[in-house]
């Protein structure tokens, strides 16, 4: 399409992409995400002139609204959660492409409302057909949304125009399930139709793993079982499970975190480099990294799971997990997960990686870090090196994002002491202080049709034959070991690293 | 942090920056380019305010040149340095240096700024106004990887965009080119869907407009259509108008805040196409900085048209540059010698019998640089013929070497052009 615009030139790099005219369906558009992440993205996005002229929001709800109430209420969110500045005009021409279908998912008046919508705004605002189905809904209600967009011939486009769904986690709850809502939604949309939104691929710092380790040619070398002892990654919440006791009793943090998130900085970590950076290249290494993991044989003493008790955190009481609303006193959901997993292939044998993540920790704090060996030999005396560490590179996803780089240095004065200091990389320091967030990001991406940053199905799947086991062998051997909210953990997890003679970070 | 220096020297200027840092809290360097702001006491303040804020996308050291050379023969003869530092507080994680450079040491700038350079990061030199005629050779341009001129901040503007394209070196950029990104973004999205082939254009903007002239060279060079201009109230560009087979693609925006885009077939869309601060001007051309290359072959491709029309409207196209001055053809390929872009300025179709041009819409007896009446465009709306008349009969009355924009010529005067057949299927 573009090759053939005279106006578009490789050599012209000014020109950002904007999307081609379209619009975005969002179902459960009252929902938190929705208000505090979608609804702002898009502003943002229009604000930044990254959206087609004409681009149109649909929201869809079990609400009595109006569009003028819709319109309210984006308004509200965007002066709330916006990244950047208000801006009447920007306001003015994306408002007038906003509109409002009240109904349940059951309800077919509800969607024929939905397909005349579409239909007026393909007429009033020139969205060419193409449109993105954006299901920010548990997923019991899925096969439901899907079903009702194909009877009412919404989830085809007519011509070369588009119809994608955007899906958010968590995408099935084991293999079984996850290839079930894959069966279902293929059904419907064309698996490259279909954006599974992981929005810690969105962020800049995921995406900068890539640049770190393809584009400098320090890193590359030593990113490998000659010189890498171990990787953690660590995904650490301060807080609590929240409203959401329905939602995640039952579920609990591996097949809440793990399964996507840590796998998929697990896969960006250690994959080979692709041919390109087209979508299809990066799932054919990211597959083949993750085909590769293995779990560890003696599942009982390399995995750990734990479960948060009343405490004291950052100053404030705290609940225990079993004293939460909608929890039952004898719930054995796990709010900690820490996994050892080995990659079998020629970079990685011998190098495990440490997955663990947890609400009630510590603080609040995404990082990858990878820590190399120690020299393999000394001239200083081992009272000199006492202090000293092993070099580690910490890649920071969340927040305070950056990079790390951890190395001896000698103390200052006549003895020779060498201790571990840090060389830091801050991307609030060195590039823009608002970068832009995640969801504008993959938001962006789904209109333009670029799958680069969206987990394919294959992968989900690849994630569930590496944690099912886990799961099971959790559900048959006894429960999760309760921690102290506010604190970095079970002891159990501490000993699982003592064991192989190393020790967590503290992040 | 501010630090006052009187009589200084660099090297005292340097070891305060590093005292504010560590005073500051945070010695390690973060910033990524060095900013040089080349102004005077009367502009400094508001070309920083416009820096300062740019920094927050990209923390930089700004360095403002203040030349205070002096009025009278005395003060010409002394030389002193004063600065002024600023860390942290509002700057950020930027740091600032005013320096003021007073009496002979005001020809001597890359002297004191040279030592002030943070190591192994690229250097930008900005003049908001007053910018060297070759800024490449410029003693603080050579220090810079790029060079930041204002064509609208001149006396002269059209006539200064001939000088930049004469002496365009990469890495020079301009902001009147900078201005138009959202206007040649929104243009390229719309000519991204299908569309009929575009047959001329016309750029609507208010007079002594430089921005306007660049978009309608960008367009006539990518498009190989004529483009004409017409003088509006303002503010800035008010429309651009693509005539095609099947209608006209229009966007109009006439308040500098909301635009329209009208396609043929589908309805009218709003975006919005803010004027933008000059602060976001300067991010943006900080946003990459390697050479920009559109912006080098549209103010060369403008260099047949613009240098023809400020320098003798009756010498013959191209003499300037071309070898074979005279030849009808010189000018089409005198002033870029790539071969396949030569290739790509072959008219898209034939064209209209007159296509407006956008010289012989000018004056034609238009002096030197310096004559009477700044800018010469802001005469060709009210030139005969209305714009956008490709195909009109009434053919304008061209100055002998004048041509249309674009390069689209009645056919048969284009020797060997592979002709439509030859092009790549738009």
């Amino acid at each position: 399409m573009s090759s053939s615009n005279p106006l578009r030139d490789v050599s012209d790099r000014r020109l950002p992409r904007i999307a081609g005219p379209s619009g975005l369906v969002i179902f459960g558009v009252t929902g938190d995400l929705s208000r505090k992440k979608l609804m702002p993205a898009v502003y943002d996005l229009a604000n930044r002139g990254l959206l087609p002229p004409g681009f149109s929001l649909v929201g869809f709800a079990r609400r009595e609204w109006e569009d003028q109430d819709f319109c309210q209420v984006v308004h509200d969110a965007i002066k709330e959660n916006a990244r950047t500045p208000f801006r009447e005009e920007v306001w003015q021409q994306l408002s007038q492409g906003f509109r409002f279908v009240p109904g349940t998912f059951d309800d077919d008046d509800a969607f024929r409302k939905l397909k005349a919508t579409i239909n007026e705004l393909d007429k009033a605002r020139g969205t060419g057909g193409n449109f993105a189905f954006y299901l920010s809904v548990p997923p019991k209600f899925f096969p439901t949304v899907v079903q009702q967009l194909k009877e009412h011939g919404l989830s085809e486009g007519q011509g070369d125009s588009w119809r994608r769904a955007v899906i958010e986690k968590p995408f099935g709850h084991d293999l079984e399930s996850a290839r079930e809502l894959n069966h279902i939604i293929h059904q419907v949309f064309k698996p490259g139709d279909v954006f599974r939104i992981d929005h810690y691929l969105g962020k800049e710092t995921v995406q900068n793993i890539l640049a770190l380790r393809f584009a400098n040619t320090m890193f590359e070398p030593i990113w490998n079982r000659s010189y890498v002892d171990h990787v953690q990654i660590t995904m650490a919440e301060d807080i609590g499970i929240g409203g959401r006791a329905g939602y995640y009793d039952g579920i609990g943090a591996a097949r809440d975190v793990i399964q996507n998130h840590l796998l998929q900085l697990l896969a960006l970590t250690a994959m080979e480099e692709p041919s390109s950076f087209d979508a299809k290249a990066l799932v054919t290494e990211k597959l083949k990294v993750l085909k590769a993991v293995q779990l560890p044989g003696d599942l009982g003493a390399h995995t750990v799971r734990g479960q948060y008790t009343h405490g004291w955190q950052g100053g404030e009481e705290v609940l225990g997990y079993c004293e939460e609303e909608g929890i039952s006193s004898d719930s054995r959901t796990d709010t900690y997960a820490a996994i050892k997993l080995s990659i079998d292939n020629r970079r990685w044998a011998g190098v495990p990686f440490y997955l663990r993540t947890g609400k009630r920790l510590g603080r609040r704090v995404t990082e990858i870090a990878v820590v190399f060996q120690r020299a393999p030999y000394s001239p200083f005396d081992t009272t000199d090196t006492h202090e000293l560490g092993q070099n580690a590179l910490v890649i920071r996803v969340q927040p305070d994002e950056g990079v790390t780089i951890r190395f001896g240095s000698k103390v200052p004065g006549t003895s020779m002491e060498i201790r571990d200091v840090t060389m830091d990389f801050a991307y609030g320091e060195s590039f823009t202080t608002s970068s832009p967030e995640a969801y504008e990001r993959l938001l962006l991406d789904v209109l333009l049709g670029d799958a680069n940053l969206f987990p394919r199905h294959q992968e989900v799947e690849e994630s569930w034959r590496i944690l099912d086991p886990v799961e099971e062998y959790w559900d048959t051997h006894g429960k999760p070991e309760g921690y102290t909210a506010g604190t970095w953990g079970p002891r159990a997890a501490d000993e699982m690293l003592a064991r192989d003679g190393r020790s967590w970070r503290r992040p | 942090m501010n630090i006052d220096l009187t009589d200084t020297t660099s090297s005292q200027i340097n070891s305060s920056l590093v005292k504010a840092r560590r005073a500051a809290g945070s010695p390690a360097v973060g910033m990524v380019l060095t900013l040089i702001i080349v102004t005077d006491e009367g502009n400094h303040y508001d070309a920083l305010k416009s820096a300062s804020q740019a920094s927050q996308e990209h923390p930089s050291r700004i360095l403002v040149v203040i030349k205070r050379p002096g009025r009278s023969p005395r003060d010409r003869k002394l030389a002193r340095l004063d600065a002024e530092v600023r860390v942290g507080g509002e700057t950020g994680t930027s740091e600032t240096v005013l320096l003021r450079l007073h009496g002979e040491l005001a020809h001597h700038a890359h002297s004191v700024v040279l030592p002030l350079l943070l190591p192994d990061t690229p250097v930008v030199v900005w003049w908001p106004e007053d910018a060297p005629a070759h800024p490449n050779e410029d003693l603080l341009g050579k220090l810079a990887a790029r060079r930041i001129t204002d064509a609208s901040a001149t006396e002269d503007p059209v006539s200064t965009l001939a000088l930049r394209a004469e002496t365009y070196t990469p890495g020079d950029t301009d902001l009147a080119w900078t201005r138009i990104t959202p206007w040649r973004s929104v243009l390229a999205a719309a000519l991204d869907q299908r569309h009929a082939p575009v047959e001329s254009a016309v750029v609507e903007g208010e007079a002594y407009n430089p921005s306007s002239e660049l978009l309608a060279l960008w367009l006539a060079d990518r498009l190989k259509v004529p483009v004409a201009r017409k003088v509006s109230a303002g503010p800035g560009l008010t429309a651009v108008r693509l005539t095609t087979g099947e209608g006209e693609i229009c966007l109009h925006r006439a308040d500098g805040s909301l635009a329209a885009l009208k396609m043929p077939g589908q309805p009218d869309r709003h975006v919005a196409l803010q004027r933008r601060e000059t602060s976001e001007l300067i991010a943006e051309e900080l946003r990459r900085l390697d050479p920009d290359e559109a912006f080098a072959a549209t103010v060369r491709f403008g260099a047949g048209r613009l240098g023809k029309q400020t320098i003798q409207p009756d010498t013959p196209n191209g003499a300037r540059t071309a070898p074979a001055p005279g030849a009808p053809a010189a000018g089409r390929t005198a002033p870029r010698p790539e071969p396949k872009q030569e290739s790509k300025r072959e008219p898209e179709k034939p064209p209209a019998p007159a296509p407006r041009a956008l010289e012989s819409a000018r004056p034609a007896p238009q002096g030197p640089s310096g004559s009477p009446g700044p800018s010469g465009s802001k005469q060709s709306s009210g030139g005969p013929g209305s714009p956008g008349t490709a195909g009109a009969p009434t053919p304008p009355p061209p100055p002998p070497g004048a041509r249309p924009l674009g390069g689209t010529q009645p056919p048969g005067t284009d020797p060997g052009g592979p002709g439509p057949a030859g092009r790549p299927a738009p």
